[in-house]
């Protein structure tokens, strides 16, 4: 029912599908098929909101801020209901004209200028990270690659101190967790959350960060009066929440790609260039943010459905990466494929700021693999970790031998 | 339909026709000109299409934004004072002959 009585459509498809739950994450393609086949907005019982599943869809959400607002929380819960679990960001959970101010802030933080500037010690982490698990043969692609690699350079380059830092990974599952419904996951990630928040709180404030990186950066910008000095620690916080566990699951699904399809990886052994593209396509594949929600300002017309004012949408970022109607193959990971336009890092004016350091992490790590490694291959159970909005692995034991 | 354009490192030149109200950055990949990267779909965050215009036209093009001028410093080719990016380029009929010369990488 509308909360505002505009009267919704007659003939949208109602699913039962709860797409939080864990069935619903151990295989989500078929739900996501189900999902975008039914039609262009489908409304979902269990939670009460609308739901969009095909590309052109969640592309026009994106791109339309003030009709789909980020400012009443990007996750299920509604903030001009519910109040917010943590201080809202200034960023993520903002919207025009507010929005443009602190998204410059970060977007010249982490700028192609700064990216070159740190090209060549990501590239020299990641060959050295490579020739360190050649030596072993046998690893879980997951700790020892795709995790340890961010951390060994992400931490540094924001200008943490080394005491605390095995909070990051925790803090960042509970932020991916609690846009999801109150299921259990988001549960016991918020009762288990203290200790992460007092770490993340302290590590935000100027003089716990190291100079030159990008959180003195950000307090920099403070001095330069582009923000307050009371707004710099929480868009350090923006960096703690979603710029590492986002780039662990990212290249954890590449290695995961490369590792089930033999022949893309050679493709990317006769070629170690395509180490970019390789990844960008990874990320549109496996879509490690998986889900993001918006809220509607106003009664709005949405692919021929009638949606009122104050409503959810859930926008099914990986189904629409997959949507036949905009991509050939779709369910073939190609890493020569032409990925741009691809929704993993989403679109419009909140599109991933830190997409930047993802690729060049990526390209970084596959590069090296493709240059040093022959073969890859995956020895023990793959197991998921599961989380209401991340999608990728706990665990991928795997042996390598040089090339 | 206006026509732009496009001419390869390698001098070689494609004319492809366009959309009014794409961008040239979309004319690009629309027809699979592979220099232009655009790795971030359009959304003038990752200076992977940029392009050099011809010196007859940048002055008829609309000025770059502030966001565009930054984001030009870290392209990976030499920016030149015609660089722009092509996603912040829109077709307009006025536009009918552009021509854009490519950059050699974008990475």
């Amino acid at each position: 029912m509308s909360v505002s009585g505009f009267a919704p459509s007659a003939g949208m498809p109602h699913l039962d599908i709860d797409p939080f739950s864990i069935e619903f994450f151990e295989d989500p393609h078929p739900a996501h098929e189900v999902l975008r086949e039914a039609g262009p907005v489908v409304r979902l019982d269990k939670w009460n909101v609308y739901g969009v599943a095909r590309y052109a869809e969640v592309h026009a959400v994106l791109n339309d801020p003030l009709t789909f607002c980020s400012s009443r929380g990007v996750g299920l819960s509604d903030f001009a209901k519910e109040k917010a679990w943590r201080p809202q960001s200034i960023i993520l959970e903002a919207d025009p004209p507010e929005h443009a101010r602190t998204r410059a802030v970060l977007s010249r933080v982490l700028s192609p200028t700064v990216m070159k500037q740190l090209r060549g010690s990501f590239v020299a982490a990641a060959e050295s990270r490579v020739e360190e698990l050649l030596s072993k043969g046998s690893f879980d692609a997951i700790a020892d690659l795709a995790e340890a690699y961010p951390l060994s350079v992400f931490p540094d380059a924001l200008g943490l101190k080394q005491e605390g830092r095995e909070n990051l990974l925790p803090y960042a599952g509970l932020v991916f967790n609690s846009f999801g419904p109150p299921n259990k996951l988001r549960q016991d990630a918020i009762e288990r959350s203290a200790p992460h928040q007092a770490y993340v709180a302290e590590q935000c404030q100027r003089e716990n960060l190291a100079p030159g990186g990008f959180g003195a950066c950000i307090h920099a910008q403070a001095d330069a009066g582009e923000i307050t000095a009371a707004e710099a620690p929480l868009l350090v916080r923006s960096l703690l929440s979603a710029g590492l566990d986002t780039t662990v699951n990212g290249i954890g699904a590449a290695v995961y790609c490369l590792a089930r399809f033999p022949e893309q990886w050679a493709r990317l052994r006769h070629d170690p260039t395509l180490a970019r593209n390789a990844f960008e396509e990874a990320v549109r594949f496996e879509s490690p943010v998986q889900t993001f929600f918006r809220t509607t300002t106003k009664d709005v017309e949405l692919g021929g459905v009638r949606i009122g004012e104050g409503e959810k949408i859930l926008m099914f970022l990986a189904a629409a990466n997959r949507d036949p109607r905009r991509w050939d193959r779709p369910n073939e990971y190609d890493v020569t494929r032409k990925t741009s336009g691809h929704v993993g890092y989403g679109s419009g004016i909140h599109m991933c700021v830190g997409q930047l350091v993802a690729r060049l992490e990526g390209e970084a790590v596959l590069s090296a693999l493709a240059r040093r490694v022959g073969t890859i291959e995956i020895t023990g159970p793959a197991t998921r970790r599961f989380n209401n909005t991340l999608r990728g692995l706990e665990s991928l034991p795997v042996s390598i031998k040089a090339a | 339909m206006p026509t732009i354009t496009f001419i390869h490192p390698d001098n070689r030149s494609e004319r492809i026709d366009a959309s009014v109200g794409d961008s040239v950055m979309q004319v690009a990949t629309g027809k699979g000109v592979d220099e232009i990267v655009a790795e971030c779909g359009g959304n003038a965050m990752c200076a992977t299409c940029h392009v050099y215009v011809d010196e007859g036209w940048i002055a008829r093009l609309a000025p770059m934004s502030e966001d565009e001028d930054e984001l030009l410093n870290g392209v990976a080719a030499e920016r030149l004072g015609t660089s722009r990016l092509s996603c912040q380029i829109k077709i307009t009929p006025e536009l009918d002959g552009l021509v854009v010369r490519l950059p050699v990488r974008q990475i």
